[in-house]
């Protein structure tokens, strides 16, 4: 047996059984937290290194192999998706015991219980994840799918009131109709061809009414879950309400497993069924989306509740990629551009989010017209935030900006101009919400609102997540090389221009 | 390690890394902040030099870091951009010790200020220094993030006003040249800037999309410059404090326009190329009415500095005038126009800084007799506001004059009287100023003194001013000794028209 044939099911299973042992020891939590975050990183080392090494890996679990196993598969795709979950999880990690390290009296106390069912929760959504990422076949997808629904809306309720029940319930239901719309599309698909693995099916899907139904159900469950316009009505209250630890994982990446799995379906198992049509539709309600998002993050009164909807805005840009693709030699710049869209949104958002909560648990609130002179009491926080407000708005030099300049390369160089106009657009928009924000923390008063004490921690990790975002700005080409590694397709990562 | 690959990352990193130092320091340590601008501005000066000595012995220094597959970060140093890297080394080296004089005392967080004053010029010699266009717009929009936190500084309703009006502005010209980038590189593939044009290889191809694309790189790059109707930020920024101001109409943002419309014409399209296709006379039509507008408005402003503005709205667009007419005697007036009107500029601003922080003044109608209590300030201020009129032997009046044979040479004899109706105006509102200052009585009491010694006020705010004001008598008496702005813009345009 290969050494490294272990580290993909360390993966799954460090952070799972962490979960229960924080079940079962629940003042152990942060140190379990702590362990799965240092634990995790020799295993994924060992799995990228054979991957960027030898090419995608398949790993047979128990020795069973398809179609009667579980295979465990890893590409390029999937390692960048695990590495992105890995950093901004081990900076979540690193937050939260910081968020949740006071213990006390009265509300304290209250803060100090829901910490008790955060650590085996999060723990939970996060080996939930690593199982998304590292599945080939859509039965073995949908449980992790389920898996990961289920803990996040039990996040979500962990801060009780009557808001953030209201909020779990709604997505609740979006989730579980999500996945049952998933679930109806993976049995409509074994019925027709009798295999569940993504590579088998690749070969047979063509375009029958059972594909075409199959691709129906599961693109419309998975948007439920992505949060696409106009089905996106249950993500701002569940994402602005969650601690702040629980709405930067969802935002950065709960919603990017859903769209992942899409990506995947839509690339390797129905390329022959789509069709243009399809394709434009999603992307009119990715324009929907960055349209409605923005304006509402333009409205809103609350910080945490303006980059939750920003959230809804930025997953519009993701939606683009299905159409882009459809130009003549634009298929890999478009796809690459919505991979790198989703690992610079992911850490913009991580930041930003984990930066707005360190302006709730400093001021105890977030009301955005109250937040003046704010840069002056938490410079870091707020350098944090302006950094990821950067690569939202899609500026030089940051991940944001690469992403945006792939995906108008793939609209120039196809011809479909008009998806140009939303990209830049788009980009004004994010830029008009981010600075009505600094607008006012930007402002020179005599008397700003009293702070309570931060711990260091929640400072730094929020400027290493927006660092990690601007980093990719400036990285080069290394990402493109791995994520080129087994890709659905091929061509020029920035197609167009004479030969 | 070979330097003449890494002398002009070296450049940008000479200001960048005391920028990032200078936002990890704690507000009182100033003297450390101070050595660390000092050395920085020093290092940048002897760096400049090294490089100037070597683009004149027609050495090529470039730095080349892969950013996508496809798509490279370039910087290289050729004679246009030694010219203005060189202006903008040496006005950093003064501004930054007026502004560590004029900041003295001020209640604001001045590491913010220094950091980002830093940031700010690492962009300006950014862009003189890109080798391409995708290079040129990255820098270009970090130029517009760094300034903002400058032009707010004050964090008054009023600069909260002018930062949104000037990003508004701003960020949309960037979102226009942004599409027009992608466009152009789906086009013709990756953009390097090249002496004589790069388009002239595509003669005869797309003619219609390269005329829209002209139009729209002009209109973003136009926003800067403050081409009317795209000037209305510039009036308004003036509530910076008055280095920013002095930076921002000198060599940071409005030359960052005007320069970039030179790459575009000379560089990207080719003058020759450019005027085939129609598109140069369009650019001095809206080029000659800035001129002519930006005067007549400065005629009826009480504000100084706001009629210095309107001042730089026409001044600048003598740039642009000597881009659109063609002919190597008018780009050489343009070219040298870039750093005359930057000397010049830059002296008026450090005096009406120096006005309004030694005795309050900030109208004109407040300066009676002010000439007897500030004698050197004023000597100064009357060399700019001379050297603006174009009275020999000042610099203003070797741009003009070569801008004038230039259009004479075209056969455009319209730019005389451009030029003529331009000077008058100049005269008509600079020459009240200096009749004023000198020869009225004092009206009494000054609005709010401060400064009480035996210079006139503070030695840092002074010394640059005079230094300004003689560089640009020097300009002017010395333009043809070697290495003056004038020789080297004829260096330029040898190079551009080719042999």
């Amino acid at each position: 047996m290969h050494p490294f044939s272990a580290c993909p099911v360390w993966i799954i299973f460090l952070p799972l059984v962490n979960s229960i042992l924080a079940f079962l020891f629940r003042r152990r939590g942060a140190q379990l937290g702590i362990v799965t975050a240092v634990g995790l990183v020799p295993p994924l080392l060992g799995l990228f290194w054979q991957v960027i090494g030898h090419g995608p890996q398949s790993y047979p679990v128990g020795g069973w192999g398809a179609p009667l196993g579980i295979d465990l598969y890893a590409d390029g795709l999937s390692i960048i998706m695990l590495a992105m979950t890995a950093v901004v999880g081990i900076g979540c990690t690193l937050y939260a015991t910081g968020y949740y390290s006071h213990g006390g009296e009265g509300k304290e106390k209250q803060h100090h219980q829901d910490s008790a069912l955060f650590w085996p929760l999060w723990l939970l959504l996060w080996a939930a994840l690593n199982a998304l990422f590292l599945s080939a076949d859509i039965f073995n997808l949908y449980v992790a799918l389920e898996l990961l629904g289920l803990s996040a809306v039990a996040l979500v309720a962990l801060a009780g009131g009557p808001s953030a029940v209201t909020a779990a319930v709604r997505y609740l239901l979006v989730s579980l109709l999500g996945s049952m719309s998933y679930l109806l599309g993976v049995a409509l698909l074994y019925f027709a061809h009798g295999t569940l693995s993504l590579g088998l099916l690749g070969e047979v899907v063509n375009s029958s009414p059972a594909g075409f139904a199959a691709i129906t159900l599961m693109t419309a469950g998975l948007t439920m879950k992505t949060a696409l316009f106009p089905l996106h009505f249950w993500l701002p209250p569940a994402h602005a309400n969650a601690p702040a630890p629980v709405s930067t994982v969802l935002s950065a990446l709960v919603v990017k497993g859903s769209f992942y799995l899409l990506l995947r379906l839509w690339f390797q198992v129905f390329t022959a069924t789509v069709t243009p049509s399809v394709a434009n539709l999603l992307g009119i309600l990715g324009v929907a989306a960055i349209l409605w998002g923005s304006a509402q993050a333009l409205l809103a009164q609350r910080l945490k509740l303006l980059v939750a909807y920003s959230t809804v805005a930025q997953l519009g840009y993701l939606f683009l990629v299905f159409p882009l693709a459809q130009g003549t030699g634009t298929g890999f710049s478009a796809w690459s551009g919505g991979v790198y869209f989703i690992l610079s949104h992911a850490f913009a958002k991580g930041a930003a989010f984990l930066a707005a909560g360190t302006v709730l648990y400093g001021f105890g609130h977030d009301r955005i017209d109250e937040l003046v002179g704010v840069t002056r009491r938490m410079p870091v926080t707020m350098f944090a935030f302006a950094i990821a407000g950067v690569s939202l708005i899609g500026l030089p030099p940051s991940g944001g900006f690469i992403a945006k300049w792939l995906l108008l390369n793939a609209a120039l160089a196809g011809g479909q101009w008009w998806w140009a106009i939303v990209i830049v657009s788009g980009g004004l928009l994010a830029a008009a919400y981010v600075f009505r924000f600094f607008s006012r923390a930007f402002r020179h008063v005599g008397e700003i609102s009293t702070c309570r004490r931060i711990p260091r921690s929640m400072e730094l990790t929020a400027l290493a997540l927006a660092l990690f975002s601007l980093g990719l700005g400036i990285i080069g080409p290394a990402p493109f090389e791995i994520i080129q590694i087994s890709a659905p397709l091929s061509g020029p990562v920035l197609s167009g221009g004479l030969p | 390690m070979n330097l003449d690959h890494w002398l002009p990352l070296m450049i940008v990193l000479s200001s960048l890394v005391p920028g990032i130092l200078i936002f990890c320091l704690p507000e009182r340590r100033v003297s450390l902040r101070t050595a660390a601008n000092m050395v920085g501005a020093t290092a940048k000066l002897m760096l400049t030099a090294v490089m100037i000595w070597g683009v004149f012995h027609e050495h090529i220094y470039q730095t080349r870091l892969p950013l996508l597959p496809g798509m490279d970060l370039v910087l290289h140093t050729d004679a246009l951009s030694v010219l203005f890297a060189t202006l903008s080394a040496i006005l950093w080296f003064l501004t930054t010790l007026y502004a560590i004089g004029y900041l003295e005392g001020s209640p604001q967080p001045r590491s913010r200020f220094f950091g980002f004053f830093s940031l700010c010029v690492s962009s300006t010699v950014g862009f003189s220094l890109a080798g391409n266009l995708i290079t040129f717009v990255m820098f270009y929009e970090m130029l517009t993030l760094t300034t903002y936190p400058l032009v707010v500084h004050r964090g008054t309703e009023e600069s909260m006003r002018a930062g949104r009006i000037y990003l508004a502005y701003t960020l949309t010209g960037g979102a226009v040249l942004l599409i027009a980038a992608a466009w152009l590189k789906a086009l013709v593939g990756p953009i390097d800037f090249t002496e004589g044009g790069m388009l002239t290889a595509f003669s005869g191809l797309y003619r219609r999309e390269f005329i829209v694309i002209f139009a729209l790189l002009i209109t973003g790059l136009g926003v800067k410059a403050a081409l009317v109707p795209l000037h209305g930020w510039l009036p308004v920024a003036m509530v910076a404090p008055a280095p920013v101001s002095a930076l921002l109409h000198a060599v940071a943002v409005v030359k960052a326009g005007a320069f970039g419309i030179i790459r575009v014409v000379y560089d990207i399209y080719g003058i020759e190329f450019a005027a085939s296709l129609g598109v140069l006379g369009p650019l001095a039509a809206v080029a000659s009415f800035t001129i002519v507008y930006g005067s007549l408005r400065a005629l009826n402003q009480d504000g100084l500095k706001k009629r210095l503005a309107y001042s730089t709205v026409s001044q600048v667009s003598y740039i642009a005038l000597g881009a659109a007419v063609l002919g190597p005697v008018a780009t050489i007036g343009g070219l040298v126009h870039l750093v005359h009107q930057g000397l010049m500029k830059i002296t008026l601003f450090f005096c009406a800084g120096n006005l309004a922080e030694t005795l309050g003044i900030h109208y004109v109608s407040e300066m009676h007799g002010v000439g007897r209590r500030m004698p050197w300030t004023m000597v100064a201020f009357t060399l700019g506001a001379l050297g603006m009129i174009g009275v020999p032997p000042l610099a203003g009046f070797v741009s003009k004059w070569y801008l004038g044979a230039g259009g004479l040479a075209a056969g455009q004899k319209w730019v005389i009287l451009v030029l003529v109706a331009s000077s008058l105006l100049n005269a008509a509102y600079f020459l009240p100023i200096l009749y004023v200052a000198w020869f009225e009585q004092p009206k009494g009491l000054w609005p709010e003194e401060h400064y009480r010694g035996w210079l006139e006020t503070h030695w840092m705010l002074l010394l640059p001013a005079v230094i300004t004001a003689l560089l640009a008598l020097a300009a002017g008496l010395l333009a043809n000794a070697p290495f003056s702005p004038l020789e080297w813009a004829r260096l330029i345009a040898s190079r551009e028209y080719g042999p």
